[in-house]
């Protein structure tokens, strides 16, 4: 194909993906704002009225990034998992699959959808937090970049899950038991050096560990680990899935039989 | 140079089913061509591979000038699939579903609209464009399916068993539109099970049985060969040679 017909596809394939998520709005852009409003009422203001700041930062205003985080990397992944296996399930993927759009331009389209709804919903998360507390900003640079790619990868992986997918329980899996847990202990409620050593050291096994701590550095300066090894651990994993992926794609693997 | 040459292709399925085992087949450009066979023959595995849905397990595939292994998006752009199931997303309106395909192929949103226009007028779903696509009756879905896998212009048309499901007058009103296309130099490979079907569209068919092609000659030469014998007749008693021969 062209450059300019496979950019006719790539288009097709995100409007299509835009028009999706605008439709089922109240499935995939309120969920999150309803849920973290309750974060940032409980965790943030109720609680977190009676918890000592950490480094100058009231408690509130320690966890806004990690929350908006969690949404973000929630939303990256299951509209692309559900978007991706939706269409394989209701087997209309098969539209794509016939035509001659090349296997990068697919994983692109699916990824871009899922980017936008991450992006989108980090927004929406981070105004509603204004009206809880009131929005620092140390380096908007890091903060853009480390959504940005946060989106992208767990785009990726939610394509991933798409593929070998079988049934729409193997869609919840990764997001109930993975996902949730690992973002829970990723230190978007504490600061993991106030963990003793053995938990701890663990944590920094946790790759939402790094991405939590560098969002959170960009808005007010203050980190668990060193803001390189974040971006490098966060742009090798988005490598490594591309790659993956593109082979896999290439292959056919969980598309044809 | 043959719209479609096939040559030793097989095809073993993962659950150890051999649905094609060892198929030579060349269609030439312009063919009206027919594949007839009984259920679970291998003419959906066949019409698979090709369109680029199923991998082939040997064998090689030629559509036009590409080559399935080497250039298979090229191949892609020659074909016009219309699956044997309906496989597009019921919430999505008519126009949508022709014109996102359309996308998919590199062609503009704009042109798009504009070429859908007399593809549903000729298959009368032009009134129903803006409807969903679960809204519409079976025979209306068929022919939904049709424009959707013209919207390209492809030079080869596959239809995998098309009228399956659609009443006699539609049928026939199906049949006259697929001659036209033929006549107008659009490549058809059909499966059927409608036997009257191949005999009143088709100058060539080929039988397959058992993911083997069991004859392959002009319709009318099969008939000679066989008296006046209708297709219908002729076919089962293929079959049950070859069911002979396989004890
Ligand atoms: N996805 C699949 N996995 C395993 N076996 C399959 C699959 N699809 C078809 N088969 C088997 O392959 C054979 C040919 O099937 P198919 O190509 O659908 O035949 P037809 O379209 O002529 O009815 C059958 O035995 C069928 O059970
Ligand atoms: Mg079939």
């Amino acid at each position: 194909m062209s450059p300019s017909r496979i950019a006719t596809a790539y288009f097709t394939l995100v409007r299509k993906e835009v028009i999706r998520m605008t439709r089922i709005w109240s499935q995939t852009f309120l969920p999150s704002v309803i849920t973290m409003s309750l974060y940032y009422a409980i965790f943030g203001t109720f609680i977190g009225s009676q918890i000592a700041p950490t480094d100058g930062f009231s408690y509130i205003q320690f966890i806004v990034p990690g929350l908006v985080m969690m949404a973000v990397i929630t939303n990256a992944y299951s509209n692309v998992v559900s978007a991706f296996f939706g269409a394989k399930f209701q087997r209309n993927l098969e539209e794509l699959m016939v035509s001659p759009t090349p296997a990068w331009v697919i994983v692109a389209g699916f990824a871009s959808g899922g980017v936008l709804r991450g992006l989108i919903v980090g927004v929406l998360v981070l105004l509603t937090s204004l009206f809880f507390t009131h929005l620092v900003i140390y380096n908007l640079f890091i903060i853009m970049a480390a959504a940005l790619l946060t989106c992208i990868l767990f785009s990726l992986a939610g394509l991933l899950n798409g593929l070998f997918a079988k049934t729409f329980d193997a869609v919840s899996i990764v997001p109930t038991f993975v996902l949730t847990p690992l973002t829970y202990l990723g230190g978007v409620f504490y600061s993991v050096n106030r963990l003793p050593p053995f938990w701890r050291e663990l944590s920094f096994f946790n790759p939402i560990l790094y991405i939590v701590n560098l969002f959170r550095y960009g808005f007010l300066g203050i980190s668990d680990v060193p803001v390189i090894e974040s971006f490098a651990l966060l742009s090798a994993l988005t490598v490594a899935l591309l790659v993956l992926l593109l082979v896999l794609f290439k292959r056919g693997v969980g598309l044809k039989s | 140079m043959p719209a479609v040459s096939i040559k030793n292709l097989r095809k073993t399925y993962e659950s150890g089913a051999q649905a094609l085992k060892g198929v030579d087949l060349t269609v030439e450009e312009g063919e009206f061509f027919a594949l007839l066979g009984p259920n679970g023959a291998g003419k959906t595995t066949l019409i698979a591979i090709l369109s680029g849905l199923a991998l082939k397990s040997e064998g090689a595939v030629r559509v036009f000038d590409a080559s399935i292994d080497e250039d298979p998006n090229l191949a892609k752009t020659y074909i016009g699939l219309v699956p044997q199931e309906f496989n597009f997303n019921i919430f999505e309106k008519v126009i949508d579903i022709v014109t996102t395909q359309a996308g998919y192929y590199g062609i503009p949103h704009t042109v798009a609209l504009k070429d859908a226009e007399p593809i549903l007028k000729v298959l009368d779903l032009w009134e129903k464009r803006d409807q969903k696509a679960m809204a519409l009756s079976g025979g209306m879905k068929r022919r939904l399916m049709i424009a959707r896998a013209l919207i390209h212009h492809p030079r080869l048309l596959l239809l995998d068993e098309p009228t399956a499901g659609v009443d006699v007058e539609l049928r026939r009103s199906m049949w006259d539109f697929l001659r036209e296309r033929n006549a107008a130099g659009t490549t058809i490979i059909l499966t059927t099970h409608y036997l009257e079907e191949a005999e009143q569209l088709c100058k060539r068919v080929a039988i397959i049985n058992h993911g083997q092609i069991v004859v392959n000659e002009p319709t009318s030469d099969l008939i000679k060969r066989h008296g006046d014998q209708r297709l219908e007749d002729i076919f089962i008693s293929l079959i049950q040679k070859d069911a002979q021969t396989n004890v």
